[in-house]
């Protein structure tokens, strides 16, 4: 299949991306400049992390506005699969494709070790094939990964939240030790936690690997994943 | 504002004394104008010209088969094999640090990184070596949160990992801090750039952020005394980075040297466009001429000398061959940066400088950019060999209580607290990350299955007691840090921290802590490959403590035959290889506990050394150990528990010397590795320790439990502590740095 790693001036994980993909599971990569508006018909498209335009006024907030959102967009509009990475899940955020906000981590420092986090939603493309509360190992490095959304939104998102941190290994404040989360939909997902750099067993950890090949058999065998139960506030609307 | 008359401009207003002055009178043939003369101050200055240092350093030895290109340009360049090749050098950015710590460290960071960038190499990786005055101290605190933070906000940004460093702490770092940050390359060996101009009529490209009033005088201001209103007067000294900027010129230049039409580039670091103009111009023989009005400015109104002299961040100068300078534009333009033709490449071997349509400046790049060479007086400091009586008696001590302190000092204690707050996986090549083993170890995935190990060593607390001594210790450290990892040396980088150089007592520390460098680096046969010297690091509290650093770059020839430090096996067994002497002469016990820095640190036997490192790279590469550790800051007391708890499991183990209690358990010695085997495996590795010229080979115990017990040889208990108790000992930065 074909991804897509969008590069953002200041991105620093498009290359870790690209190599994964690319190297160790032979997919075919492209890479999509932030100026430009055409996706170049990918099947995923990955934000990667990094500093994108310097994280100048707030993490992923000049991303946010860059030409190539309004395509990531409209191709997330479409039900196909889009995963925000750290600084990528930044930029989802600020664009508005994923609730809730980052703020800066309650030690207010930058954060870079090693993390375990549990599968909370096996309805989205990326951990569809996973298993409820599975633990993955991977590393955090952010400075601003601390989840945040008022407590009526927590409550309506509950069912999006993907990833959480396992107990006593909350790196940075998180609400609900959420380290990832989803659209309504659940074909756009957010996390913090670096799959790129568990995917190698000489780094340490594979386990980032499960979420990329999830995407990879689930666009080329055509899976269908569960639709997400709809929300309390949905149900009661 | 004020103006430049030769009437206001003595050699002295601008750092050069008369004889400087006769000197450019000289090579020039005529009075300097003011401009010109600021410029020679600030290229005569001690950081820029070496004018101190550079017949001393001669004798460092800078060849190697493998060498691709040492010192003399931007950085080294070392092969590692199959067409790819690593660049590095270290750096100091003591005084800028000393005035604004955020922005000093986090502009060290920028700085050394285009170093790198110059030789047409991929920053992977940075190691930092920090000291500090007591972390008690409220200012040194603060600036080592500072420090800490602005190294964080660059290097993070950046994207270029910070893998490894060390932090040590000594009052006399209290006023002026040391920040020496090394960065590591990797490049094709037919993609080396460097920086001599070549070709008349090649257009001049400048490339990068915009030129600000930032950072002018920043190279002369490093080279003098720090005093009482340095933090208020100077801190237009200070660069101010720009992270994002630096990320941007990275991939922009790399790019740009993808193209082949680069035919020379040298960052703009100390004294700026000066410093970039004249340095390629004399390199490669020819002239230049440039035309200040198309620098790209941030503010109008500057003056040219501003414009020449400022040492804005993230700026490189390039020189690329004629047509091909709109197609290089492009490329910086498209990364968001400026770039701009301010000139052109002439035969005649003259700079010239032009501004608002007048010649300002006008002379040989030679005559700049070579400062005069000195070699000032020389002379021991007389009370030094006093210092090496060590006292009759020192108060009795309890073994656990002691090492728990030692575990908890600055310089020995868990690094954790500083390095999470660094990216140390971007990239993804940290297979052995910081806190891992004495050195990173980082895979070259262009090239499977090699990585490269890069490690940082200095002692100012053994230099200050012998400069000699002291800093072949520190050179036989790097090289053990690398061994213990399974990699063989490559070649090094130093940075030498000193006092005023004129100073006879300073200037006879400095030369023999450079002999100590060059035997050991000689006897061990590592090249070095550039680096950089600092003096004029005092307060008005007194000198440093003499700092030579030295990083050292190693290579693994496959990633899958590496070891760390932690103990792995319950039931393996621990062995010690070496049999040097404990001695508490000049040891962080002494210091720690008792107060006291005294003793002459051991003259390491660099024969028996070598042939110790090589077994236990043969140990390793083999597969027989399964753990590395060599013995160091605390002795084989903090070895062992540092391995135990870093394997978060116990061990108990018998120590062969017939010492004290103390000298037993925390005297230092170099050459001494322990190494855990299994059982079975334990024969093998006594063979191999027999064929490497009958290396001292001792059992001392075995892996289990939770708790490490020491006995001494009459199997007397001396030490016997819980695992966990230790951990949080280990971890006391944490109170300081998060």
């Amino acid at each position: 299949m074909r991804f897509g790693v969008v590069i953002f001036p200041g991105s620093n994980c498009d290359h870790d991306c690209i190599h994964v993909l690319r190297n160790v599971l032979a997919q075919d990569v492209v890479e999509l400049w932030h100026g430009d508006s055409l996706l170049d018909d990918v099947d995923c498209v990955v934000l990667p992390g990094g500093f994108a335009y310097g994280d100048y006024l707030r993490a992923g907030a000049v991303a946010a506005t860059s030409p190539i959102m309004p395509s990531v967009k409209s191709f997330a509009a479409s039900g196909k699969p889009v995963l925000g990475i750290c600084n990528g899940f930044q930029v989802l955020l600020e664009a508005g494709l994923l609730p809730g906000a980052m703020l800066r981590n309650q030690s207010l420092q930058f954060r870079c070790r090693q993390v375990l986090m549990s599968v909370e939603s096996t309805k989205t493309p990326f951990t569809w094939n996973l298993r409820e509360g599975q633990i993955l190992q991977m590393p955090v490095a952010h400075g601003e990964g601390n989840y945040f959304a008022p407590k009526d939104l927590l409550d309506d998102i509950e069912r999006q939240v993907v990833f959480r941190y396992a107990e006593d290994a909350n790196p940075n404040g998180s609400a609900r030790f959420i380290a990832g989360v989803c659209n309504k939909a659940g074909n756009v997902v957010g996390l913090m936690p670096h799959p790129e750099r568990a995917s190698e067993a000489i780094l340490g950890s594979t386990d980032g690997r499960l979420i990329f090949e999830a995407v990879i058999e689930y666009v080329t065998s055509r899976s269908r994943v569960p639709a997400l139960p709809r929300s309390r506030a949905e149900a009661l609307r | 504002m004020r103006t430049l008359s030769p009437s206001t401009l003595s050699p002295e207003a601008v750092g050069l004394t008369r004889s400087e002055y006769d000197e450019i009178v000289r090579r020039l043939g005529r009075d300097p104008t003011p401009l010109e003369l600021q410029l020679f101050g600030v290229m005569w200055s001690e950081h820029c010209g070496y004018k101190h240092s550079k017949l001393t350093l001669q004798s460092l030895p800078s060849s190697a088969p493998h060498l691709l290109q040492g010192p003399g340009e931007n950085a080294g360049v070392i092969d590692i094999g199959d067409g790819w090749a690593v660049a590095f050098k270290m750096e100091s950015h003591n005084h800028p640090s000393a005035v604004d710590p955020y922005n000093g460290a986090a502009t060290g960071i920028g700085g050394i990184i285009r170093d790198i960038l110059s030789m047409g190499a991929r920053p992977i990786a940075l190691v930092d070596s920090l000291r500090f005055g007591p972390l008690t101290d409220p200012k040194s605190r603060r600036i080592a949160t500072g420090i800490v933070a602005g190294i964080a906000a660059y290097g993070n940004c950046v994207g270029v990992p910070t893998v490894a460093g060390e932090i040590l702490c000594d009052p006399g770092y209290r006023d002026n801090p040391l920040v020496n940050v090394a960065c590591l390359g990797l490049l094709r060996h037919n993609r080396i750039a460097r920086s001599r101009a070549a070709g008349p009529g090649n257009p001049v490209l400048y490339a990068g952020a915009r030129t600000g009033r930032d950072g002018i005088g920043g190279a002369a201001f490093a080279s003098e005394e720090l005093h009482e209103a340095s933090e208020h007067e100077d801190r237009a000294s200070v660069q101010i980075g720009d992270p994002l900027a630096g990320k941007l010129l990275i991939e922009a230049t790399l790019e740009a040297l993808g193209t082949g039409d680069v035919v020379a580039l040298q960052d703009m670091g100390a004294a700026g466009l000066t410093c970039a103009t004249s340095e390629m111009s004399a390199r490669g023989g020819v002239g230049m001429i440039i035309d200040l009005d198309r620098v790209p400015l941030r503010e109008t109104s500057m003056r040219a000398d501003e414009i020449f002299r400022s040492e804005s961040q993230e700026r490189m100068l390039l020189v690329v061959r004629s047509g091909s300078e709109n197609r290089i534009s492009s490329i910086f333009r498209r990364w968001g940066l400026q770039a701009a033709v301010i000139g052109y490449v002439t035969a005649d071997r003259e700079l010239r400088v032009e501004y608002r349509d007048s010649p300002v400046v006008s002379l040989p790049p030679y005559a700049l950019a070579e400062a005069p060479a000195y070699r000032p007086a020389a002379c021991e400091p007389p009370e030094l060999a006093e210092q090496w009586i060590m006292p009759d008696v020192l108060p009795t001590v309890d073994p656990g209580s002691a090492l728990m302190s030692l575990l908890r000092g600055s310089d020995v204690a868990a690094k954790r607290a500083v390095f999470e707050q660094y990216d140390h996986m971007v990239q993804i090549r940290t297979v052995v990350p910081p806190g891992g083993a004495g050195a990173a170890v980082l895979r070259i995935h262009e090239s499977p299955p090699k990585a490269v190990a890069i490690t940082v060593d200095g002692n100012g607390r053994l230099c200050a007691l012998d400069p000699y001594r002291g800093a072949k210790l520190a050179v036989a450290e790097a090289a053990a840090n690398l061994a213990c990892v399974g990699a063989e040396s490559l070649g090094a980088t130093d940075c030498l921290n000193f006092g005023n150089p004129e100073d006879p007592e300073v200037f006879w520390t400095f030369r023999q802590a450079v002999m100590g460098i060059t035997d050991a680096c000689r006897a061990l046969q590592i090249p070095v490959v550039g680096g950089n010297v600092s003096f004029y690091n005092e307060s008005p509290e007194g000198l440093v403590p003499p700092t030579p650093v030295v990083a050292m770059v190693g290579l693994v020839r496959d990633v899958a035959q590496i070891a760390t430090q932690s103990f792995k096996t319950e039931g393996d067994v621990v062995v010690l290889l070496g049999s040097s002497a404990p001695d508490l002469a000049a040891s962080y016990f002494l210091e720690l506990i008792h107060g006291l820095s005294r003793g002459r640190p051991t003259d390491v036997d660099l024969t028996t050394h070598a042939s110790i490192l090589a077994a236990v790279r043969e140990a390793i590469v083999s597969g027989l150990v399964r753990s590395a550790h060599d013995c160091s800051d605390g002795g084989i007391a903090v070895a062992l528990a540092e391995s135990a708890i870093a394997g978060r499991v116990g061990v108990a183990v018998t120590l062969p010397y017939d010492h004290r209690a103390e000298v037993a358990l925390f005297g230092e010695a170099p050459s001494r590795v322990v190494v855990s085997v299994s059982p079975d495996r334990l024969p093998d590795l006594q063979i191999l320790a027999a064929n490497h010229g009958g290396i001292e080979l001792v059992v001392l115990g075995r892996i289990g439990g939770s708790r490490l017990s020491i006995a001494g040889p009459d199997a007397r208990p001396m030490i016997d502590l819980s695992i966990e108790e230790m951990s949080d000992a280990y971890e006391s930065l944490r109170e300081v740095f998060s």
